[in-house]
């Protein structure tokens, strides 16, 4: 279990306890925070669940496999930070971890 | 005005497979998708990737399962009208009239959604003042090249389309090309291409910058774009083209008066019918108490809305349950021999 919070573009702050296993983007999508549309599903083919990781986090996170860098050529606005939440894998070493969605997906 | 038993929105597996299934019970329909060509998802997608969860299939790709469908579908006549999106479903009587954004209408007593999670558009650029010159100087897809002969055109993207564009309009134009990273996603022979037309001069060649802001009043003029470090570079064009790959949005399937939840339609688990009679969902679009958003699922709803679809087709006459194995009737619409 972790508490991850999820900075809407609105700067709204949605702090939620995901349980270990889940990715970022589910936690997202099972508690309705806006933003993150996950179109695919979670299948690495659509850029909706993007996201943008806190610095003192992104290099705590299992690094990016081949085609996600891919899929964020396709994000909106992507960033240094940038990271697909379907990608990140929630465990208890992410416990306090905070991505700020993008004010628009698509 | 065409007529059939019913009309399916979306060629996607699960639109291919409710067809196969419409047919079979022999129900006439024509299917609309807004991809210019067949397999929805798996082909725009995820064409190469395999898929290993299809029944009796331990491995395909989306190329090879769409491939597989249309084989499948063989046997029968079936309309496909391409590049084409449904934009209005009106109830008429016990019809629907369905009209397309090229002027197409249907009339129809049955209307199965197999649209997925919508139709297909391209991601444009994110700022707001870039409508303003969308297909006038700011385009996502080509129709006439000649266009920019002799002029300065800057391309955005990473992958194929950015490339091969960059390399044609090459010839007879100004080409900046600009992408947000070193790396390119496209054919290593295009990317092999692109560097070389770049140390010859022939394309400029801006990479870790991304599009900032744009100026011009009636005109496009110039764009600023911006890398990571905040650094500007102010870049004179008289076109702009954007490749981001595509979209999924809902659209139009909002304002048919649907229960909609989430971008997904609300269905009954009997015959899959939406909250209109004769509108049915299907496949990832819909949206029910333990719906599972797997190719399967799809194939399981079509074939029940498809028989849901027979009351409303043929009101006088009686459903049959047969069997492909025995049936003499289904073996004459295959075009196959009995025993």
């Amino acid at each position: 279990m972790a508490k991850i919070t999820y900075i809407t573009h609105d700067n709204q702050n949605h702090t939620i306890e995901v349980q270990n296993g889940l990715t970022v983007m589910e936690g997202a999508v099972q508690n309705d925070i806006p933003g993150i549309d996950a179109d695919c599903g979670g299948g690495m083919a659509c850029a909706t669940c993007h996201v943008y990781v806190n610095d003192e986090w992104f290099d705590k996170i299992t690094p990016k496999e081949d085609g996600e860098e891919d899929m964020l050529d396709m994000a909106y606005e992507p960033k240094k930070n940038s990271r697909l939440s379907c990608q990140i894998i929630v465990s208890d070493e992410l416990d306090g971890l905070t991505v700020n969605i993008p004010s628009k997906q698509g | 005005m065409n007529k059939t038993d019913a009309l399916i929105i979306g060629a996607g597996p699960t639109g291919l497979f409710t067809a196969h299934q419409l047919k079979l019970i022999g129900l006439d329909c024509e299917i609309v998708d807004n991809l210019d060509k067949i397999g929805g998802q798996c082909i725009e997608l995820y064409p190469d990737k395999p898929i290993y969860d299809i029944p009796a299939v331990p491995e395909c790709t989306g190329e090879e399962l769409t491939n597989n469908l249309i084989n499948q579908l063989k046997p029968f006549d079936i309309k496909f009208h391409l590049s084409e999106r449904v934009d209005e479903v009106k109830k008429d009587g016990d019809n629907w009239i369905v009209k397309t954004n090229n002027g197409t209408e249907f009339q129809t007593p049955n209307v199965i959604i197999a649209g997925g999670v919508g139709s297909f558009e391209p991601r444009k650029f994110p700022l707001k003042e870039c409508e303003k010159f969308e297909n006038q100087s700011i385009f996502y897809s080509i129709k006439d090249k000649k266009i920019f002969e002799g002029k300065t055109v800057t391309i955005f993207g990473g992958g194929d389309s950015a490339l091969d564009w960059a390399v044609e309009l090459s010839k007879n134009s100004k080409v900046n090309l600009v992408h947000r990273r070193d790396d390119f996603r496209g054919a290593q022979a295009t990317v092999d291409t692109v560097h070389k037309l770049a140390n010859d001069g022939k394309i400029n060649l801006f990479t870790k910058y991304q599009i900032s802001s744009i100026s011009g009043d009636n005109q496009l003029e110039s764009i600023d774009i911006k890398n990571d470090n905040k650094e500007t570079k102010t870049l004179k064009t008289d076109y702009v083209l954007g490749f981001f790959g595509l979209i999924m949005q809902l659209g139009p399937i909002a304002n048919w008066g649907l229960n909609i939840d989430k971008k997904t339609i609300e269905v009954d688990t009997e015959k899959f019918e939406t909250n209109q009679k004769g509108i049915y969902a299907v496949g990832d679009i819909c949206n029910y108490p333990g719906k599972l958003k797997l190719i399967l699922s799809g194939f399981h709803e079509g074939a029940l809305a498809a028989r849901a679809c027979f009351k409303l087709a043929k009101p006088n006459e009686k459903y049959r349950f047969e069997f492909t194995t025995s049936s003499k009737t289904i073996k004459d619409r295959l075009g196959v021999k009995g025993d």
